[in-house]
């Protein structure tokens, strides 16, 4: 008899799948955020295999909070143009000088929380009614109950009491005026699965996921990058090392670690050492226990 | 292959859990984390923390799996939350949903994906009213394999007959549920590690494998219809370009059964039949294509096929009927189900309207009779109706097939869904 049975990664492929189909069928104007990190990239090359061979049916939204390392725009002005899809641009400095947002203050200020109202401001401008995410459940405990179809009222806001329950395969996309959806395909996956996937599909993936040399400070116990946007202050100093990044977000507080895996079989065996989740590196989420979810009701991805 | 390999030889298993409050569910799975090394050093400095503040004495494995704000301050669990974590041999993914009465929708939505639940009984209590409600949805949603873990072994003793009575008094019940076909008793401490990921010293009497042994080994492979093909039609591909001019593939999920190229098959409802030409899946080509994979098939003859049509096999074809026999759960709080209820219907990609033509009875889920004479459900209740279809739908008995046998209601006026549905 055959062997009807499909692994671990290919049912996720599938279910992903399943999920970016459903989200182009229900919804009149979706779009994919496009942060330019391995979980977009993976959800990404989900959608071309789901369409192809046509196009991508949706545009890609960026927030850029301006605080983005150099090599992650032009990875991801390639891989559009590559893609041949449109790339929609939302940017956090524009709301600021538009006055919609102000900077955060203080020695830690950073831009991450900003990107909610850029991201509300991008999709009211492009009357998008659906963002497809890259985020998974494992991320964060606040997380952990996410709905693939996450309803957001007419603020952006999402009510962690008011969410539909998720049955089988049957997703419930209706919405009344002014509301709209962020809709998850990796939500089963973890931070491993992603590597795995990447390996499987020999999906290229931004330098800055691997080994490499670089200039770093640590800061509240993060290893931080020096940039524009972050240098060294009293007290501290810098140092070159040889360093990866497991997410890749503003680089104001998107922590490092030391690494010398340089290609995806040695960040698998990696992770699969690892002792600390990959958020455990983002300075954002170490304010509190409960920063994210505080930050998902404000509309944050 | 090498061991940097391993995972391309991992399946996956989906679980739901359930137990009365405090019968150890929190700290079973706690321990199997631990255990299997999914914990984090963050995370575990995190549940420390929380620890302390709430002034706990020891480390709380059980706020590892407490998910939101509110109901960390409230001290319950009030939702669905999937957790994951992996071993070599398998990836798993568990609905846990909490044991309150009042949550019975939430049980029910943690069990419509899982190929098994994992039951908590306290070994000091027995069997209970919430241990056959969990046994009842469990067997309703269709889950095949249950795995019933007698929990706080350490506090009778260890003792085989406290074990046994309690497995004589579940079989005593579960002899009346149609699904369940493979049950499976384990003595365990959750709190201690007993028989959770190593074999527990202190009952040698016990001859079955450890909780987690359990788990990677269960075979789940034959639970899907694979004899009965389904091709629910999500999207239609056409992408209008001059290398692809005449390309028209119809993707979607394989609800059931397995088709393969060259395959006579039949179009619902049109009722045309044709050929399959291609199998796709991205831009590789397949043989063939079962459940659950998503792929995008060609059709030899140009037939106008859109979302909501079903592929089958001209032999085998799925019931066609605008009545429906369903048990049905009903969720919404604010709205009471009632005769000549007008609703959205969903059922795999296709939507129509649905009213509810007749009311037969609900169950009593604690001693599960049945209540005749009522006039309408409120939430949490299960029970039997018919329904009105808009139009003709294609589907198969739930118990039969689980793609193709569920379906959901939408309230039209809030879009909230209010029901899930099980056809016969
Ligand atoms: N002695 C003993 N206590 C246990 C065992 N499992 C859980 N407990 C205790 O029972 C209480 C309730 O456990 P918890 O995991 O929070 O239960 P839940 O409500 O089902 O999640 C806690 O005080 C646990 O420490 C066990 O196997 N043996």
């Amino acid at each position: 008899m055959t062997n009807y049975n499909l692994t671990h990664l290919h049912q996720l492929e599938a279910e992903a799948i399943f999920i970016l189909r459903e989200t182009a069928a229900q919804f009149e104007r979706p779009g994919l955020l496009f942060s330019g990190g391995k979980d977009s990239i993976v959800m990404a090359h989900l959608a071309q295999k789901a369409f192809s061979p046509s196009r991508i049916p949706f545009p890609f939204v960026h927030v850029d909070t301006g605080h983005n390392f150099p090599e992650t725009n032009e990875f991801r002005d390639s891989f559009v143009e590559e893609l041949g899809v449109q790339l929609i641009v939302g940017s956090v400095e524009d709301s600021i000088n538009r006055g919609t947002t102000t900077e955060e203050s203080g020695p830690d200020a950073s831009r991450n929380a900003l990107q909610s109202v850029t991201l509300l401001e991008t999709i009211e401008q492009e009357t998008l009614d659906a963002c497809l995410g890259g985020g998974r459940r494992d991320e964060e405990k606040a997380r952990a109950k996410e709905r693939f179809f996450s309803h957001r009222d007419a603020f952006g806001q999402w009510d962690p009491k008011n969410q539909r329950p998720e049955l089988w395969n049957l997703f419930n996309g209706r919405k009344g005026p002014g509301e709209n959806f962020r809709v998850f395909p990796l939500s089963n996956w973890t931070e491993m699965d992603v590597w795995q996937y990447a390996k499987l599909e020999q999906i290229a993936l931004p330098g800055l996921y691997f080994a490499h040399e670089r200039e770093v400070l640590e800061r509240n116990g993060s290893l931080l990058a020096v940039t524009d946007f972050v240098t060294p202050r009293e007290n501290e100093s810098s140092a070159t090392e040889t360093v990866r990044f497991r997410t890749i977000g503003d680089a104001t507080c998107t922590g490092a670690v030391r690494s010398s895996a340089s290609n995806l079989e040695e960040v698998i065996s990696e992770v699969a050492a690892s002792r600390v989740t990959e958020r455990g590196n983002r300075a954002d989420d170490r304010r509190s226990e409960a920063a994210m979810e505080d930050r998902k009701k404000q509309g944050y991805f | 292959m090498g061991e940097a390999d391993a995972y391309l030889d991992m399946d996956l298993l989906r679980f739901t859990t359930a137990g009365s409050v405090d019968d150890g569910k929190s700290t079973l799975i706690g321990r199997l984390f631990h255990d299997s090394k999914a914990i984090f050093e963050d995370q575990l400095e995190a549940i420390e923390r929380s620890s302390r503040k709430r002034g706990d004495d020891n480390v709380n494995l059980a706020l590892l799996t407490d998910g939101l704000r509110a109901e960390r301050e409230q001290g319950i669990t009030i939702d669905v939350a999937y957790r994951y974590f992996a071993t070599p041999r398998r990836k798993f993914i568990i609905a846990d949903t909490p044991g309150h009465v009042q949550y019975t929708r939430n049980m029910v939505t943690g069990a419509s994906t899982a190929n098994l639940a994992l039951i908590l009984v306290d070994a000091r209590n027995g069997v209970v009213e919430q241990t056959r409600r969990h046994t009842f949805i469990a067997d309703l949603l269709g889950i095949k394999h249950v795995a019933v873990c007698i929990n706080k072994m350490d506090l009778v003793g260890y003792k085989e007959e406290a074990y046994h009575q309690i497995v004589a008094e579940y079989r005593d019940f579960v002899s009346r549920l149609e699904n369940v076909t493979e049950l499976t008793f384990l003595p365990i401490s959750a709190l201690k590690g007993d028989n959770v990921v190593e074999r527990s010293e202190n009952m040698p009497w016990y001859e079955g494998p450890p909780l987690l042994y359990h788990l990677e080994n269960v075979y789940v492979g034959s639970d899907a219809n694979h004899v009965d093909a389904r091709f629910p039609v999500q999207w239609v591909i056409r992408p209008h370009s001059d290398e692809h001019h005449d390309f028209r593939g119809f993707a979607g999920r394989v609800a059931g059964g397995v088709f393969k190229k060259g395959d006579e098959v039949t179009i619902l409802p049109s009722g045309f039949s044709t050929r399959i030409s291609r199998i796709l899946s991205g831009s590789e080509e397949r043989e063939n294509a079962f459940f659950p994979q998503s792929v995008t098939i060609l059709l030899k003859d140009e037939i106008d096929v859109s979302r909501g049509d079903m592929i089958v096999k001209p032999n085998n074809q799925p019931k066609i009927s605008q009545d429906l026999d369903s048990r049905i759960c009903w969720f919404s709080a604010s709205r009471k189900l009632s005769r000549g209820g007008k609703f959205i219907f969903r059922h795999t990609t296709k939507e129509a309207q649905a009213i509810v033509s007749e009311i037969n009875y609900k169950v009593d889920v604690n001693t599960l009779r049945k209540v005749e004479e009522i006039d309408g459900f409120e939430m949490n209740d299960i029970g039997r109706v018919m329904l009105r279809v808009s139009q003709p739908v294609f589907h198969d008995a739930y118990r039969s097939n689980r793609n193709t046998g569920s379906f959901i209601l939408v309230d039209p006026f809030t879009n909230e869904t209010v029901a899930a549905g099980m056809l016969r």
